[in-house]
């Protein structure tokens, strides 16, 4: 009898660590909430993170920058016809509701991201038409040869077209019709998860879908999702050291030694595709408010190239930054196409050498200029430039210092004329091509291209090379271009790269969370170590 | 009475308007809204067109006049930030704000009357001298550094109570509270502790100078000769007295608590009204925001009010003006 129900209680204590080993629901928390569940309202970071768990897009992008096939099996260019991309899709996926996936899912995602409420449009500017021809093949026909298209897919969500109909969010939301779309708190996506509920700036809670098409080929070992923002620092970090969330994006830099010494706590760190750099105003005749008065030194090439040398990249990654970021010489990292090791190379920091730069420029004594920083969008951006200023005053330059919020900055740099004249910006690269980089911060400011490029840098030469990239289907061509550009505008010194950014994630140590380039999370990738 | 009353309504219609035309005349300093509700493949003429759609580009007065026509038809926009109707959001809110501004309110006064009670009895007693420099600490630290330094002391080492956030709520038709279930109770004591010490620290050093100085006057003095009971003397004659004034500090420090309660909001995560607007600011989310600081505004308007008509019951000589007897 007794030996029984020492078995018995035995067996039951199996039973109970199996279920809880299988039964792992993890709790996740970054600093901003997704800001809707409507897959083409908002191209914001955290937003498509959530929108990654439930929807799907045609492909995904690996931690090392490839494509992964998702709802689309295989994609080639036709090659008949240069400018009809085909697209193989994934057969016998379901979404949510149980409704099929199918090509006519397709079609109706793409032309809704592609539609005028749509925040995507942006990366589908180049499409004319999208086109069904079987239930599993799809064909995007652009305007012009596009080899890079499908670069572009890789956060543009597939939603179901008989759901988006029959619950009237055919069209985005709109700002301007005074209601709430029923896109914006609910979804019918393809993916892992299956969204339960959802409670804005509070908590999402999301439960594992059985059925997802992808069992087998990803561990898929969680079973609920629950994700809430915690805006302080501290009490996110606290938060983790309490056991409170399971993983923690956006660890503070300075958080990060203090994590490591945690037993039971891992933080996991790696390289972010985004490139901070400095931008000047390199046309106008006059620097406002500058001691240079009549003339504008940031014009002269030899200027930015003396304060590009006499900031060191090196100490601004060591002491505000506390080694979370890799100091670069160019506006792209390591993973864009297009890269070189000679483009990253630091300009040697130097300031004796600046200084006599500056001398023979024709500014003996330096000049003075304000310089605008945003203090609430990057990774210790105040702190960057507080030393950036102290760098270049040493050399001579005497920068006076507005740091502000982001609200108020990016509309200084996107208005046209900009409203700054020197200014601190991130660069991401969400299709990892340089392309991307010439197009919005180096082509003049015309039509969809220039929007960032507040140097009022004009080059009507380079301007046509860039556009010729978009529609050469010669790799080959394409790439020696590309070097070209990369070389003319790193002589030109038309910004002042600083570092790449990096990411750190703190978890519990029964989780591993590779940090994706893209700050995106994928929890169906999470194994959970079973003690 | 009804004169009064109407008078009163008027001031805080008033009041009201003030606030609104100030609130609305700072958003162009808080920034853009535009350039945060679109992609970084947006083209200026994209974001024209956006700023046409939530009539951003029209003058300011027009704008002004357009949100409070809609305003008072009970349309309060949408968030820029959400996608969702202001007016929901904040009704959503509001029970997590209520909750804790309501117990915080209380607990200070209970425990700030308490307090200045014992001190002012008391005044030489080591426990009083404690108090008193506890209560100096109150008012210096602040409210940030308190809630950092409860979560860290009783959430992270000795892991007593839930945070961040409500802990479980349950929802009474639109309502919602963490009074009803454990973790909901846990979760409501580091915030509204948090959010209490300054108001408490007030009332309670309020309360002891008001005490001090009754226990000096005459009629206290001759309720003593009279051979009233001590005990009698200092809760039924003094403390009474010295209660108008500390009605009205309470009174009127309620609305300070909902506007207070944005810290420790922040702090401790709770999905408050407070939260919801530091969010909306760092948006530029014009339609949260200005409708936030009509909320305090109408707070402290309905405070002031019943802070008079408490007056009234407390203080029989301002109930009939000329007929106090002289």
């Amino acid at each position: 009898m007794k030996k029984s129900t020492t078995l018995a209680s035995v067996l039951l204590a199996v039973a109970v660590l199996a279920t809880t080993a299988e039964a792992r629901s993890i709790k996740w928390a970054r600093s901003g909430d997704s800001l809707t569940m409507d897959p083409h309202a908002q191209n914001e970071g955290p937003t498509a993170t959530l929108a990654h768990q439930i929807y799907e897009p045609l492909v995904t992008r690996a931690v090392n920058g490839d494509l992964i096939p998702t709802l689309a099996v295989s994609w080639r260019v036709l090659p008949t016809d240069a400018t009809i991309w085909e697209f193989t899709l994934r057969p016998n996926v379901k979404f949510h509701n149980g409704n099929a996936f199918n090509a006519d899912d397709v079609v109706f995602s793409i032309n809704r991201a592609r539609s005028a409420e749509s925040d995507y449009k942006g990366l589908w500017a180049s499409v004319e038409s999208v086109t069904k021809i079987n239930d599993l093949t799809v064909h995007i026909k652009t305007k012009g040869p596009n080899p890079l298209l499908i670069q572009n897919a890789t956060n543009t969500f597939i939603m179901d077209k008989e759901w988006a109909e029959s619950n009237k969010v055919v069209k985005v939301q709109d700002y301007k019709n005074k209601e709430e779309t029923y896109a914006v708190r609910n979804t019918n996506g393809t993916g892992a998860f299956i969204l339960v509920s959802r409670e804005g700036d509070v908590r999402t809670v999301l439960k594992r879908n059985d059925n997802y098409w992808g069992k087998g080929t990803v561990p898929l070992e969680v079973t609920e999702v629950i994700y809430m923002p915690i805006k302080a620092d501290a009490t996110r970090l606290a938060s983790l050291l309490a056991g409170e969330v399971d993983i923690v994006q956006d660890v503070p830099v300075q958080d990060i030694p203090r994590l490591k010494t945690q037993q039971n706590l891992r933080v996991v760190e790696g390289p972010e595709n985004r490139t901070i750099f400095l931008g000047m105003d390199v046309v106008s005749s006059e620097l406002k408010g500058s001691d240079a008065t009549g003339k504008n030194p940031l014009a002269n090439k030899k200027v930015r190239q003396a304060m590009s040398i006499a900031i060191n990249r090196d100490a601004i990654q060591r002491v505000v930054m506390r080694g979370q970021s890799r100091p670069t010489g160019t506006i792209a990292p390591p993973f864009i196409s297009g890269y070189t090791k000679e483009m990253g190379a630091l300009p040697k920091f130097d300031v004796a050498r600046a200084k006599a730069m500056l001398a023979e420029a024709g500014y003996p004594n330096g000049f003075s200029t304000t310089m605008h920083c945003p203090n609430d969008r990057y990774v210790n951006d105040e702190g960057i430039c507080q030393a950036v200023v102290g760098m270049l005053g040493a050399a001579g330059v005497k920068v006076n210092l507005v740091s502000h919020s982001k609200s108020l900055h990016f509309p200084m740099i996107q208005k046209n004329p900009p409203e700054t004249q020197f200014y601190l910006l991130g660069w991401g690269v969400p299709t990892y091509d340089s392309d991307y980089i010439f197009s919005f911060l180096y082509h003049t400011r015309q039509g969809s291209r220039g929007g960032w490029n507040a140097s009022r840098y004009s080059n009507a030469e380079l301007d046509k090379q860039i556009q010729s990239l978009a529609e050469e289907t010669d790799l080959a061509k394409r790439g020696a271009s590309v070097a070209a550009i990369w070389k003319l505008l790193q002589d030109e010194t038309i910004y002042i790269p600083i570092h790449d950014q990096m990411i750190a994630y703190g978890m519990k140590n029964d989780i591993t969370v590779p940090v994706h380039p893209d700050n995106t999370i994928w929890i169906k990738n999470i194994a959970v170590r079973r003690p | 009475m009804l004169a009064y009353i109407f008078r009163s309504v008027v001031h805080g219609v008033l009041v009201m308007l003030a606030v609104a035309f100030i609130a609305f005349s700072m958003f162009r300093f808080v920034g853009d809204p535009v350039s945060n509700m679109t992609g970084q493949e947006a083209t200026l003429q994209d974001r024209a067109e956006l700023r046409e759609r939530l009539g951003l580009d029209q003058p300011f007065p027009l704008q002004f006049l357009n949100y409070i026509g809609s305003m008072l038809q009970g349309d309060f926009g949408m968030s820029y930030r959400q996608a969702r109707p202001v007016a929901a959001l904040l009704a959503e809110r509001l029970p997590a704000t209520l909750e804790l501004a309501i117990l915080s309110a209380l607990l200070a006064a209970i425990v700030g009357v308490a307090l200045g009670v014992y001190t002012a009895t008391r005044r030489d007693g080591w426990l009083s001298h404690l108090i008193m420099s506890l209560s100096l600490v109150g008012v210096s630290l602040p409210t940030f550094l308190i809630g950092i330094g409860l979560i860290y002391i009783f959430g992270v080492q000795l892991q007593w109570l839930p945070f961040p956030g409500r802990g479980d709520v349950v929802k009474l038709g639109w309502w919602s509270t963490g009074l009803l279930t454990d973790r909901g109770r846990l979760a409501l004591v580091m915030p509204v502790i948090t959010l209490s010490l300054f108001q408490m620290t007030l009332i309670m050093r309020l309360v002891r100078a008001e005490m001090l100085e009754a226990m000096r006057t005459d009629y206290i003095r001759f309720a003593r000769a009279r051979g009233l009971p001590e005990s009698r003397v200092q809760y039924r004659h003094a403390l009474r007295n010295t209660m108008i004034p500390v009605v009205t500090i309470t009174g009127l420090q309620f609305g300070s608590v909902i506007a207070f309660a944005i810290v420790t909001e922040t702090v401790f995560q709770w999905p408050g009204l407070g939260a919801l607007f530091v969010n909306a600011v760092q948006y530029a989310d014009f339609p949260v925001m200005a409708t936030y600081l009509m909320f305090v505004a109408l707070v402290f308007v309905v405070v002031n009010l019943l802070t008079d008509f408490v007056y009234l019951a407390l203080d029989p000589r301002l109930r009939g003006g000329s007929r106090v007897p002289k």
